[in-house]
């Protein structure tokens, strides 16, 4: 069984980030690492190729300036290859953009049995590329897949709720995407690291793959301002004396919840 | 080598950084006041690969560098220098004499299991009457005629990681007819007592015990290496586990470094944050200069021996500087927290109560001065 996970490389979330003032857009030229979100859905795209007994796990991602550090990353855990799409053409593009190119780069390598994404990414938040990588592939796609079991060309898949989880069945090929903590994203070893220097890793151009126009030309959006978002207000505090409970109560009652 | 280390060890780094802020930093406060010596952690970091790195694939080990086993030791030594310790005892006390010294069926038999960390082995050099003079040891091996074993009688002190829940083999250097040789003493053997841990200042969830040895049997096949080659064995493994403890004097330094800064810049006194002194900034300064240069030396001198260039005094440099820099750094930066320095919920305290042992195992200060103005070529 193969598996394409499309992985997002993202400015480390541990340092302040900033905004490129001309754009209205995050700066990315600095270093960027695996976004934690899609450490998940290569985990689980390696463990689902070691219970299917054979076959292998690709990579495909959008990128500025070359980079790769997260790729060696997920090529570290596991992964047997990756294509990476850097071009300075791309700067600007929205996700229906980002979503026509990593369907292209799923195609260049030939499709899998199953695409997997992250429900979104840590630093965009759009949450749609993947279900319209399915639909220009054509795929049927699964959303907050928090479960996943291949039985031949079924795919059987426990669909994250807001009361709980639906059981939903797909064909193979498909896509998913999967939600945050689902399973334990393996710590690469330094075998792993190793050997992820020379694996194979193909940077490729939008043109390339025959997606034009792309970035700020491509995009039916714009970003007309950008603000701070609202802070948070304090919570209220009620401090205990004795009689609290009916503070509580009546506060509760307020909300219309009891 | 200049200054970088490679991609690949950096991005070592990051995982073993990450591995260590999640699975040991939250635990580490708890562990050191409770004396707890935690053997899923120990378990967690063999499955991470940190005990086989240096060891060859065909005993499981990554085959990786010495300067790959600094950066683990290092980062995990950040967070928690009993943990680090375990590491590079377990690395380079236990399993790094067997490796070099071993003969094949006792390489088969002892590495396999501390290259996944599942089994831990110690180094059994110092003596009640013999640390710094290890030449001088009491305990004693001779060869029984009659069972074909050798009978080992005698005391050691302070041996790290010697009475785990797996702990499997200590390695014992004893006087044999032949000299000082090593022998492998399986966990367990009559004869054999692991005494009660030591109250120690610092290095509280580190494994340290005194054991004993009374008409301790073993096979003659547990003898390590060439008898009487024991005292030239033992200065070869002490060269290399001094780049290692370099390497966790370094961390400490660097979490005592990064505390401080963090600290001056957010506490403040007579209207402003205490950064602003000099006499706090410029102590910082001169310290940021010091963690360089430990880095420096550290590294250098593990990739001398990564090159196979002679290290021995690179090694001990490292240590004698390393170390005394983590010593300067926890006193420089208990005073920059003041009072809160001093109480127990500041990490810095435990790092104090730790660094002060960099200075005296694997070779005193003393010890390492005199290596080094032996290989300047001053009669000693
Ligand atoms: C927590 C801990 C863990 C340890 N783990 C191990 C282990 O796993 N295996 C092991 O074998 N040992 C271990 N040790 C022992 C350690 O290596 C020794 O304590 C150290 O080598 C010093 O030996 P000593 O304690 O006998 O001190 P001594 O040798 O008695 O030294 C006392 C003082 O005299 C100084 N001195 C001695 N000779 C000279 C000289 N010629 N010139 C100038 N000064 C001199 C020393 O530097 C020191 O300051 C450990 C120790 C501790 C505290």
């Amino acid at each position: 069984m193969n598996v394409i996970v499309c992985v997002k490389q993202i400015p480390d979330p541990a340092l302040p980030g900033a905004l490129d003032s001309s754009s209205n857009t995050l700066k990315r030229d600095g270093k960027l690492i695996l976004d934690e979100s899609d450490s998940y859905g290569v985990e689980m795209a390696l463990q689902l190729v070691t219970a299917a007994g054979g076959g292998e796990v690709s990579l495909v991602s959008m990128a500025p300036n070359g980079e790769v550090s997260g790729l060696r990353t997920a090529l570290a855990m596991g992964a047997a290859k990756a294509i990476l799409v850097s071009d300075p053409a791309l700067k600007g593009s929205d996700a229906l953009t980002t979503a026509k190119v990593l369907a292209a780069a799923v195609q260049r390598l030939g499709g899998a049995d199953l695409i997997i994404g992250a429900t979104e990414s840590s630093d965009g938040y759009t949450g749609t590329v993947p279900e319209q990588i399915a639909e220009i592939l054509g795929l049927p796609s699964v959303t907050f897949a928090k479960k996943v079991t291949i039985d031949g060309s079924t795919m059987h898949i426990e669909r994250q709720t807001e009361q709980g989880y639906d059981e939903v069945t797909s064909p193979l090929p498909a896509l998913i995407s999967v939600t945050a903590g689902v399973v334990e994203p393996r710590y690469p070893s330094f075998k792993g690291i190793m050997a992820a220097k020379s694996k194979p890793l193909e940077t490729v151009t939008a043109a390339d793959l025959g997606i034009t126009p792309v970035g700020w030309d491509g995009a039916g959006q714009t970003i007309v301002n950008v603000s701070q978002a609202e802070a948070r207000k304090a919570g209220e505090v009620i401090e205990d004396d004795g009689e609290t409970f009916t503070k509580v109560v009546s506060y509760l009652e307020n909300l219309k919840l009891i | 080598m200049l200054g970088e280390l490679s991609e690949e060890h950096e991005a070592f780094r990051a995982v073993v950084r990450d591995f260590a802020a999640s699975e040991i930093e939250p635990h580490a406060a708890a562990w050191d006041r409770d004396h707890h010596f935690p053997v899923d952690t120990v378990l967690a970091m063999g499955d991470l690969g940190l005990f086989g790195l240096i060891f060859p694939e065909e005993y499981g080990g990554a085959g990786a560098d010495f300067t790959s086993l600094c950066v683990a030791i290092e980062e995990i030594g950040r967070v928690d220098q009993s943990m680090g310790i375990t590491l590079s005892a377990g690395v380079g006390l236990g399993a790094n004499p067997i490796h070099h010294f071993g003969s094949d069926e006792q390489k088969q038999r002892w590495l396999p299991e501390m290259i996944t960390g599942r089994a831990l082995g110690a180094f059994g050099l110092t003596e009640p009457d013999g640390g710094s003079d290890a030449g001088a040891t009491k305990t004693k091996a001779r060869l029984d005629e009659t069972t074909g074993k050798w009978v080992i009688d005698g005391n050691k002190s302070f041996i790290t990681n010697s009475g785990t829940a797996i702990t499997s083999v200590i390695t014992v250097t004893a006087r044999t007819d032949s000299g000082i040789s090593c022998f492998l003493v399986p966990s367990g053997t009559p004869g054999l007592t692991v005494e009660p841990a030591y109250h120690k200042l610092g290095w509280h969830a580190s494994d340290t015990h005194g054991l004993s040895l009374n008409d301790c049997r073993i096979d003659t096949d547990q003898l390590l290496g060439t008898p009487g080659d024991g005292f030239r064995n033992f200065l070869q493994i002490l060269d290399d586990g001094r780049i290692a403890i370099s390497a966790l004097a370094l961390g400490c330094a660097r979490a005592c470094l990064d505390a401080a800064v963090d600290y001056a810049n957010e506490r403040t006194a007579f209207g402003s944050t205490i950064s602003r002194y000099q006499g706090v900034s410029f102590q910082l300064a001169d310290l940021a200069v010091a963690v360089e240069n430990a880095r420096n030396l550290t590294y250098k001198a593990a990739w001398l021996k990564d090159n196979g260039r002679p290290f021995k005094q690179a090694a001990a440099m490292a240590k004698l500087y390393s170390t005394e820099t983590a010593v300067d750094a926890t006193r420089i930066a208990t005073q920059i927290f003041g009072g809160a320095g001093f109480i127990e919920e500041t990490p810095i305290v435990r790092f104090y109560r730790d660094a002060k042992v960099l200075e005296i195992g694997e070779g005193t200060s003393e010890i390492q001065r005199m290596v080094i103005a032996r290989c300047l070529g001053l009669a000693l």
